[in-house]
């Protein structure tokens, strides 16, 4: 029996691993979205034309007709089975790898087609000025790609350097953009009178020094450009260069070439630090021509900046304070920590803040000698943080000192903690006279007065309650993210402010009026039109100050509505979001409602539904038949059984 | 100069023909459709009330038995051919599109057991209360032949089930012990019995043909590996399991129809928890067929209705009963997944829609397309009180409707008498026990 019983066993384990082959295809058929029987379709076959001819006879006269002529001809039956015409298209790649090729061509050609529009556009465009702009920004691109080059491959750039040389020599030698030629003379005369054509001059000149000037080792190129330009000896007429100084600064380069601090540029020009921010260029100039104005300016933000500071650390403190009645008006303990605490604070903060001044002071004297090191050294100049008169340095030390400010969190907590003995009478005080009157809508925020027997000892008192203070401080800290009892209220301040009836408003813009963008309907006429909703009855909750009672549930929409969670889903959300989405041709376009509503099985009418076979999931099966490997099978039961039974009835 | 002008195509806006429908542009842009979900669910609510409205499932009685069916066979071939053997030992042919008997047979005398077909579907094979096995040509005999069987053989018990191999010319026989015979010989290649009683039913497996389940009268299942020639494992349920069916999709599933009222589906790889329990007859089960889809099966009770269930639901989604219709004692789906027949003790057998309000015909596109969207709006709102009560509503006879109530309050009582003993009883002396455990008695290596 035994022996049975481990066969059967060792039997079973082998069959339950052979049927476990079918689990991926029974999960894959469980969750299909559509199930089409019967399973096993046959695949139309694309067959060569000579398998399909040597399995079909002419017998009709007209096909033998056709066959004999065919035969004449001698048309390749069976010999070349496929053309090499065939052969190719049946290599030929497939209908989606075609329209992917397809798709990708166009879209090379639609771009190339966009690209040809764009730049014929840019052509025709009549605007010197635009393609000024163009052309620089090339330029610039150039010189950032050439620098780019440089630090890259160097060899690369060494042969752009020797093509720019060239093109130097070239115009060196031609003097195209000289004022030589005839249009450049013609210019030259109308120039006086004529202000496009001097800025015609102009920029024929910018180009020829640009194209005849020596290119220098790169590192250098720009500071060496600009010292390049301003050294260069004017060529154009007098009379140009004085109607442009008159006309004022238009043109930049007129600009750099007039102002009178070549000098400085020369200064600029230092070869180590080539990347110097602009502002403080244009600053520097600026404060030069007026230098009272632009501090008089400065004066003035930093006073407003000032005092908007001030008033905002005001109402943060205001702020502060009132939220801390609110939160710890019930707890008194808490407070006097606070205070405690602040003291403290505020004593540390008096040396810190004076430590900070004094190391403001410190670095103003720094930066004074720094400041008297200017004129000595150039390169102190440079700093991003360069300051330069002694307001300026003042102006800084007091921000720095308002970072001080600003900066350490505990000082701020000090200040609100300062004006909190201010305040605190007068909170208390109110506290009383709340307490007196007992407010519905209080309760919960209140805290039942603790009840003090005589009989216990005041020590022990005092022990409990600084147990329960550390126990609240633990709980507190722990739940420090989570008011409950705010959360409710605020949401049922949110119910409330829902369920009001809200007012209507008729008014239409443009009726009787003008209409337009920006306008609006006067305030008459939004109060003639304004439909006020009477006052709705009162809350059912309204004296219930922990509950919401929700008065919108309509008990005939109820019988209609679901009213448990259904069980697949897992949030009432995703409930809802399926019953939201429409699914009717009326919502949805003819494909997508197709897609929609696809059914889960699909069965063809007269069709024959054969049990799934492993051929049809693509599995092998077995090639031996059951009858066979039973023949097989040694341990056949049959005999043995019989003698088994033969036992039994022995026994 | 390039002139632009308007143009549409015709395309768009031109009906093909007159019968078609007129084409109406619409604009999908949700903010200008409000109302659509309660649109859709009034949509919804009228596609379930018209399903009851046109669920008419019953199509055809075939009368001819003059004593009750007692087995079915469905042709492996032609849908239009079905068999059906009576207790009287009459074997009669029929064509469903006639709805007429085509041959009658006088196979055994006493109770035709079993009948089942040939896959290539040439021949079919009866057992009978005579003890003998029998081949018959499906074709009938030519004119002055007499009505005779290809084979026959003589058995020494009585032969209560046969089923065919679905590939080879094997086919299986239960009685006493289970018996796998070659067409050609007449002794089994194997027999195979594990405890001694009558098996009353034996089914090979569609899918993975080597493997046979069966039940026998002394409440268990059994299952078989044909090639290894072993039972492989027992399950013993707490009453007698009637017939088994594979489901024809899932090689590892099966069903049985149980005595206890209820069906229970298996993975035969873990047969101690059942994957479902179906509960809904309020009699014995007798017999039970997979659609061809393997989504769905159908029981045959003694309390003479048919049920249609979804495999993973515990309740039944569809209820067949008439007025004459007495206890049905075999059913089965047929093979286009359309309609389900069932023979019953009166005599008769009787053709159901698998679906009772589903048109029957060609339908057009248009039709179809309705067709599947009320589907969709049905199954999108099945949650919804209303649509969910009038879907779910049937007319029962009174007998069964009683019987319900009261086996409600059956269960409801014992319920409450389980969590009362579990309130008043030590922690953990008492365990609950799982509706798909309750049922199974023991699982036997």
């Amino acid at each position: 029996m035994l022996v049975l019983k481990i066969h059967r066993e060792v039997a079973f384990r082998k069959t339950s691993q052979a049927l476990s082959k079918w689990d991926p295809i029974v999960q894959k058929n469980r969750r299909a979205k559509q199930l089409v029987f019967p399973l096993d379709r046959k695949h139309s076959a694309f067959a060569p034309i000579e398998h399909v001819l040597s399995g079909w006879k002419a017998r009709t006269p007209l096909e033998q007709e056709i066959f004999n002529l065919l035969h004449k001809n001698k048309q390749p039956v069976t010999d070349p089975l496929l053309t090499p015409v065939e052969k190719a298209s049946l290599k030929a790649m497939s209908l989606e790898e075609a329209k992917m090729r397809r798709e990708v061509l166009q879209r090379a050609r639609a771009l190339q087609s966009y690209y040809e529009a764009k730049a014929r556009r840019e052509k025709k465009i009549k605007s010197k000025k635009y393609h000024k702009v163009v052309k620089k920004g090339k330029a610039k691109k150039a010189l950032k790609e050439f620098e780019h080059l440089q630090k890259v491959n160097p060899t690369a750039a060494l042969e752009e350097l020797e093509k720019i040389e060239k093109a130097r020599m070239m115009e060196r030698m031609s003097l195209k953009h000289q004022n030589s030629g005839k249009w450049a003379k013609s210019k030259a005369i109308m120039a006086k009178y004529d202000l496009e054509a001097r800025q015609a001059m102009q920029e024929q000149l910018a180009k020829n020094k640009e194209l005849t000037q020596k290119l220098q080792v790169a590192s250098e190129s720009e500071g060496e450009e600009e010292g390049a330009e301003e050294e260069e000896e004017p060529i154009v007429p007098n009379a140009v260069n004085k109607v442009q100084m008159n006309a004022g600064g238009l043109n930049p380069w007129m600009l750099r070439s007039c102002t009178s601090d070549t000098r400085e540029a020369e200064i600029q020009k230092d070869p180590k630090q080539p990347s110097e921010p602009v502002v403080h260029e244009v600053s520097e100039s600026e404060g030069e021509e007026g230098p009272m104005v632009e501090e008089e300016i400065l004066m003035k933000e930093f006073k407003e900046r000032q005092s908007l500071r001030k008033r905002s650390e005001l109402k943060q403190d205001t702020e502060l304070v009132g939220s801390e009645e609110t939160k710890d008006s019930s707890s008194q303990e808490v407070l006097s920590e606070l205070r405690a605490l602040s003291q403290k604070l505020n004593k540390k903060n008096h040396q810190f803040r004076k430590q900070k001044v004094s190391s403001a002071e410190a670095v103003v004297q720094v930066q004074r000698e720094q400041s008297a090191t200017e004129e000595e050294d150039p390169l102190l100049l440079q700093r991003p943080e360069r300051v330069q008169t002694l307001e300026e340095l003042e102006e800084l030390g007091k921000e720095g000192c308002f970072q001080n400010k600003e900066l350490p969190r505990p000082v701020l907590e000090g200040q609100c903690s300062e004006r909190n003995p201010n305040n605190r009478p007068d909170a208390s005080k109110e506290k009383k006279k709340k307490e007196q009157m007992i407010d519905l809508q209080n309760l919960l925020t209140t805290k039942p007065p603790s009840v003090k027997s005589l009989a216990v000892p005041t020590t022990i008192e005092e022990l409990e309650d600084k147990e329960e203070r550390d126990q609240k401080q633990v709980i507190k800290e722990a739940f420090a993210g989570d008011d409950v009892i705010r959360d409710f209220l605020r949401e049922k301040r949110e119910a409330v402010e829902a369920s009001k009836p809200k007012d209507l408003d008729l008014t239409l813009p443009g009726w009787g009026e003008w209409g337009g963008v920006g306008l609006k309907p006067s305030a008459k006429k939004r109060r003639w039109f304004l439909i006020k909703a009477p006052e709705g009855p009162p809350r059912k909750d309204k004296n219930l100050p922990n509950v919401i009672i929700n008065e919108k549930r309509n008990i005939h929409a109820a019988a209609h509505q679901v009213r448990v969670l259904p069980y697949p889903f897992t949030h009432h959300q995703q409930f809802e979001r399926t019953i939201q989405t429409p699914i009717g041709s009326t919502w949805n376009t003819q494909r997508a409602f197709q897609k929609l509503t696809t059914p889960k099985v699909v069965t063809k009418p007269g069709h024959i539904i054969r049990p799934i076979k492993a051929e049809d999931v693509g599995y092998r099966s077995s090639s031996r038949s059951d009858l066979s490997v039973m023949q097989r099978n040694p341990n056949r039961l049959s005999a043995r059984h019989k003698k088994h039974l033969k036992k039994n009835s022995i026994d | 100069m390039k002139v632009k002008m308007l143009s549409r195509n015709p395309d768009n806006y031109v009906r093909e023909t007159k019968l078609d429908l007129q084409r109406v542009p619409r604009n999908y842009d949700p903010t200008l459709h409000p109302f659509e979900v309660p649109r859709e669910y009034i949509r919804a609510l009228n596609a379930t009330k018209l399903e009851r409205v046109f669920a008419k499932p019953f199509l055809a009685s075939l009368d001819g038995h003059r004593d009750g069916v007692s087995c079915l066979a469905k042709h492996p071939k032609s849908l239009a051919t079905v068999l059906s053997g009576a207790c009287d030992g009459e074997v009669r042919i029929w064509n469903l599109t006639k709805r007429k008997c085509i041959r009658t047979i006088q196979a055994h005398e006493g109770f035709v057991r079993g009948i089942c077909t040939r896959f290539c579907g040439i021949s079919f094979f009866t057992v009978g209360d005579d003890k003998t096995v029998k081949q018959w040509k499906m074709d009938g005999p030519g004119y002055g032949e007499e009505e005779e069987p290809l084979h026959t053989i003589l058995g020494k018990t009585v032969y209560t089930g046969i089923d065919h191999h679905w590939k080879e010319a094997i086919f299986a026989t239960c009685g006493q012990q289970v018996d796998i015979w070659d067409e050609q010989r007449t002794n089994p290649i194997c027999s195979m019995t594990w405890g001694f009683d009558s098996i009353s039913s034996v089914k090979f497996n569609p899918i993975e043909t080597f493997l046979l389940g069966s039940c026998a009268s002394d409440r268990n299942i059994v299952l078989y590996d044909m090639r290894q020639a072993t039972p492989l494992k027992k399950v013993i349920l707490d009453m007698r399991t009637n017939t088994i069916c594979w489901n024809p999709m899932e090689a590892f599933i099966f069903t049985a129809a149980n005595e206890d009222y209820n069906l229970y589906t298996f993975d035969m790889r873990a047969l101690d928890t059942p994957v479902m329990v179906h509960m809904d007859h309020v009699s014995a089960v007798l017999d039970v067929d997979y659609s061809p889809t393997g989504k769905e099966f159908v029981s045959a009770s003694f309390d003479k209705s048919i049920r249609i269930f979804p495999v993973d639901k515990s309740r039944s989604r569809e209820v067949y009963h008439t007025k004459r219709m007495q206890h049905v004692i075999c059913v089965k789906w047929t093979s286009d997944c359309k309609y389900v027949m069932c023979g019953s003790d009166e005599m008769n057998i009787r053709l159901w829609k698998a679906n009772a309000s589903e048109k029957l015909g060609v339908l057009t596109s248009r039709e179809k397309a309705a067709k599947d969207y009320n589907q969709k709006l049905k199954e999108k709102f099945h949650h919804h009180p209303h649509i969910k009560r009038i879907a779910r509503h049937r007319h029962l006879p009174k007998s069964i409707y009683s019987q319900i109530q009261e086996q409600r309050i059956m269960r409801e009582a014992r319920r409450r008498k389980e969590v009362n003993r579990l309130k008043h009883s030590k922690p953990g002396s008492v365990s609950i026990v799982s509706e798909k455990k309750k049922h199974i008695v023991a699982v036997v290596k």
